[in-house]
């Protein structure tokens, strides 16, 4: 009888172990099915263009953009023999530092005082986030107007002072500065939301009881407000410079890179070589570069966030 | 607990005059699209008397209506492109259990660090090769798959309870009619927050559609403004500012009607 | 032949994390089974294994003497209630309970008869057009219920059904399900942490701990006759108290401060000089008089409940309770008189914890009650 049972089981056994397999191999087609639209257009759009990219920064083009020599890495020592590539690299870096902290600041400031309880504090929020649906185009016109040397706003306000005309967009001095400002202003719309999302989200019981303990606004601020608001933090940052290395429409729209090519930031100089010069081989090129250093700066952010973000 | 009356005006006052500034462009912009030309050029501030000759001349001159259409049609096969792309994948990552989910899910996390402006020349001569330049499906095709959507459903995926499958498990409904019929009703709301993201940033796209269109006929209203303010005089101010407040005034009514939906939902698909 | 049958069942987790181990129990038609255990002791993995939710990784699952391991779950004709009801929010109450039917394609005329009667069984009838949020706790406990009954399936599983619901419901809710189970005839497979749910509902119960059975058998054998101090100290409320003790010559020691005098006939079967654990129900801690008693201890706390009174006394190390009826007059200090005898007690290994000597006493009861 015992070998029967042994001689049972092993069928048994066999016939469970096969139907096993199946339902496996049924869920990782089940799935792969799930993902494959996903997978096929990142493919396409995403992981191909970024190889090719990479393999297009080894050669020459023609004016399709098809490879004809391969040249190495010429591309790259061209690129960075360039002083204009250069400048536009410190164009971009200069440009990330501007806007990165100013957009931070500007837009946690707004969500604090817009995270109190008070009558008519929802127009408010509406207003400080409205700049999210402005679009780069509009934002652009708008403040090419604001900019303007004799009829724009800024101007006008500074000649009450008597203070001279400035050349906002026409002063090398002054035009990555404007661009940044302009820049600021479409960011924080977005930026706001999200910091004003992560204020909402931390529990009103810690400020009660610090309240009781009867901790002052600023220490609250300092002690409760930043350290459980650091993940929403570090989400904006890197969202807010890897948009920064990204720009591109108000470079275009108010400046064309110019004056002096003060402005032509990273991707304006990607876009003016492969599409107005035909350069794609040198464009790739940069657009390497550029990706580099996402990736670089993402994988820093990750290191650094693991570190010192503080997660409820 | 009630503020003191102090804190309250400097509070209110904080407010306003940040008010003030973030909105000053577009009030500006506001108000030179309905001043009447010479006053613009004065240098006014507060107009005078009130036109809509801008509005007139912006539709008049430029095919400003064909271009909305353009933009709204693309902007539409965008979301829901990316409204039915993430949610297969977020389902997958949340309700299928198969062997290499998790290193698929970080292929998706890495797709966040590659930048689309430094893949944009291959993509140009793809779109190219295919034909599809001067296309709405050129326009839209290369935005279908999205990480960031595909976090934020399967952030709200997760909190269906895994009961609800495994009842549906032992009813006998399949993936597809439980993802149909289930999910998708469930999650309702998160789906709308990304939409309504997804039509945002699609709306406001200015790279891509300046290089994929050439001619009138596909051009979307970002593109035509661009067009409008570089083939404008200098005393056309407010026709130029006419347009751009007719392109921005539907995403503008999107975001008031889905401010707070939209800062909900991107705070939890922003933050694991 | 059972209806179920688990056969040296287990389940782990990446091939290391064992949650089940050598699982074998039998279980019949038409009974009301209840697999009870602390949190993680893996009753709720054991009935999802037998639902299909999660593969067996060894043994055998048998359901009417065939195998059926590698079923998915809906083709092991059966039911689930979960603990926190998994209704579909967006459905109506008549959409959810109709939901498996459709699922399965079942005739509309036939979903329509079986919602009917469902509905007017379980009291639902005026809550059809409602969605899962208008409804309170129990309504929603109600149509998770009626989910399952208008299944027709033979089997049904249930994950803690009651868990969510305050006392009061619970205790009704407790009885509407036996009913319900008694008068469809179903195979019930039900999982609680609550012991007196257990004792209260089941016709056996599987003890579970540590992924291991503990004990199989009735509520009352398994009150009277606990295999181990697991069952011992889990079955029961109070829980049985306990003592280390030993018999030395003519004595009972416990907890080397309880003394109580043996006859040779009372304790053949314990072994002398060995660490034994003696344990004593609350109710056989009885009440002594100045002149009836065989111990006098410490109240170090008293439970007045109205209809009874648990007094908490030192022993040694321990704290034992009684539960004494009416209400006594009793105060924490007082030195209580008090009636103990061997006969009442249990004894277990103090090495391996298993039982080595039911309370002798209750079966004269037994007798005594037929």
């Amino acid at each position: 009888m015992n070998e029967a049972a042994v001689s049972l089981g092993s069928d048994a056994a066999k016939l469970i172990e096969k139907a096993k397999k199946q339902r496996r191999t049924k869920n990782l087609i089940k799935g792969l099915l799930f993902l494959l639209p996903s997978l096929v257009f990142f493919s396409i759009f995403l992981f191909y263009p970024m190889i090719r990219t990479v393999y297009l920064s080894f050669f020459l083009t023609n004016a399709s953009g098809a490879p004809t020599v391969f040249v190495g890495l010429d591309n790259f020592a061209q690129i960075f023999s360039s002083p204009l590539f250069l400048k536009s690299l410190k164009t971009t870096f200069l440009f990330v530092l501007y806007t990165v902290p100013g957009t931070i600041v500007i837009s946690l400031f707004l969500a604090v005082i817009a995270n109190e309880k008070l009558r008519g504090i929802g127009m408010f929020r509406t207003i400080f986030s409205s700049t999210m649906g402005i679009s780069v185009a509009a934002a652009s016109v708008f403040w090419m107007f604001l900019f303007h040397p004799t009829m724009g706003w800024l101007n006008q306000f500074l000649s009450i002072f008597g203070v001279e005309a400035i050349g906002w967009l026409t002063d090398p001095k002054w035009a990555l500065l404007s661009v940044s400002i302009s820049t600021i202003w479409m960011n924080i719309g977005f930026t706001f939301l999200i910091l004003l999302g992560g204020l909402q989200s931390i529990d009103s019981y810690l400020y009660e009881s610090a309240d009781i303990d009867g901790a002052g606004y600023f220490y609250k601020l300092r002690r409760i407000t930043i350290p459980m608001l650091s993940p929403t933090l570090f989400f904006v940052v890197t969202v807010t410079l890897i948009n920064a290395f990204q720009t591109f429409g108000q470079v275009d729209m108010l400046t064309r890179g110019g004056p002096q090519n003060e402005t032509s930031v990273i991707v304006y100089s990607i876009y003016r070589d492969a599409f107005v010069n035909y350069q794609y081989g040198t464009a790739s090129a940069q657009a390497v570069i550029l990706f580099v250093i996402i990736l670089g700066l993402t994988l820093l952010q990750f290191k650094l966030g693991e570190r010192k973000v503080h997660y409820q | 607990m009630t503020m003191p009356f102090y804190k309250k005006v400097v509070l209110y006052l904080l407010l306003s005059v940040s008010a003030f500034f973030i909105f000053a462009p577009a009030i500006m912009a506001l108000l030179m699209s309905f001043m009447p030309g010479e006053q613009i050029l004065t240098g006014t501030i507060i107009p005078k008397s009130f036109t809509l000759e801008h509005y007139r001349q912006a539709f008049e001159r430029f095919p400003l209506l064909s271009y909305l259409t353009n933009s709204l049609l693309v902007s539409l096969l965008i979301m829901a492109g990316q409204l039915l792309l993430s949610s297969l994948a977020a389902y997958a990552f949340v309700f299928l259990e198969f062997k290499g989910r998790d290193a698929l899910f970080f292929l998706f996390i890495a797709t966040m660090m590659i930048p689309f402006e430094a893949s944009i020349i291959p993509n140009f001569q793809t779109i190219r090769d295919l034909n599809f330049l001067n296309t709405y499906t050129g326009l839209s095709l290369p935005f279908f798959a999205m990480a960031f959507g595909t976090f934020l459903l399967r952030q709200n995926f997760k909190q269906i309870p895994k009961e609800l499958k495994e009842a549906s498990e032992i009813a006998g409904m399949g993936d597809l009619k439980f993802y149909l019929t289930v999910v998708l009703p469930v999650a309702k709301t998160s789906l709308v927050t990304l939409g309504v993201y997804g039509f945002l940033s699609a709306w406001n796209m200015y790279l891509w559609p300046l290089l994929a269109t050439t001619d009138d006929s596909v051009r979307t209203v970002q593109i035509g403004l661009k067009q409008l303010q570089s083939q404008e005089q200098l005393n056309e101010w407010g026709v130029i500012m006419a347009g751009g407040i007719i392109v921005v005034l539907p995403t503008l009514i999107l975001l008031f009607l889905g401010q707070k939906k939209l800062q909900k939902g991107l705070t939890e698909g922003a933050l694991k | 032949m059972s209806y179920i049958e688990l056969s040296n069942v287990s389940k782990s987790y990446d091939k290391q994390r064992s949650v089940l181990n050598g699982i074998d129990v039998s279980i019949e038609k038409g009974e009301f089974f209840v697999l009870v255990g602390p949190s993680g002791s893996g009753k709720s993995t054991l009935l999802r294994l037998i639902a299909g939710l999660e593969e067996i990784t060894g043994g055998e699952l048998h359901m009417n003497g065939k195998v059926i391991n590698h079923l998915p779950p809906k083709d092991r004709h059966l039911s689930m209630v979960f603990q926190n009801y998994a209704l579909y929010p967006h459905l109506t109450v008549e959409q959810n309970i109709l939901f498996g039917l459709n699922a399965k394609k079942v005739d509309k005329k036939e979903q329509k008869q079986r919602l009917h009667k469902t509905a007017e069984m379980m009291g639902l009838t005026e809550l059809l057009k409602r969605k899962p949020r208008q409804l309170s706790g129990g309504q929603r406990q109600r149509v998770a219920l009626a989910r399952s009954v208008v299944s027709e399936a033979p089997l049904c599983l249930m994950d803690e059904p009651l868990s969510n619901l305050d006392a009061k419901l619970r205790a009704h809710m407790r009885m509407e399900i036996r009913q319900l189970q008694k008068k469809l005839g179903l195979t019930m497979v039900y999982v609680t942490h609550d012991q007196v749910e257990a004792m209260t509902m089941g016709d056996r119960i599987m003890v579970l701990n540590d992924g291991k059975v503990q004990q199989v058998g009735k509520p009352i054998e398994l009150y009277n006759k606990p295999a181990n101090l697991f069952v011992a100290s889990f079955i029961g409320s109070p829980k049985m108290n306990m003592g280390r003790a030993v018999i030395k010559g003519q004595q009972l020691v416990i907890e080397e401060s309880l003394f109580i005098p043996v006859k040779a006939a009372d304790v053949i079967d314990i072994p002398k000089n060995k660490r034994l654990i003696a344990g004593i129900r609350a109710e056989h801690l009885f009440k002594g008089t100045s002149e009836e008693k065989t111990h006098v201890l410490d109240v170090i706390n008293v439970e007045q409940l109205g209809n009874e009174t648990m007094v908490t006394f030192e022993v040694g190390g321990e704290f034992w309770t009684a539960k004494w009826l009416g209400q006594q007059i009793v105060h924490t200090g007082d030195r209580v008189p008090v009636q103990l005898s061997v006969e009442h007690m249990s004894f277990f290994d103090a090495d391996t914890g298993k039982l080595i000597k039911a309370a002798s006493s209750l079966k004269q009861k037994e007798g005594v009650a037929i």
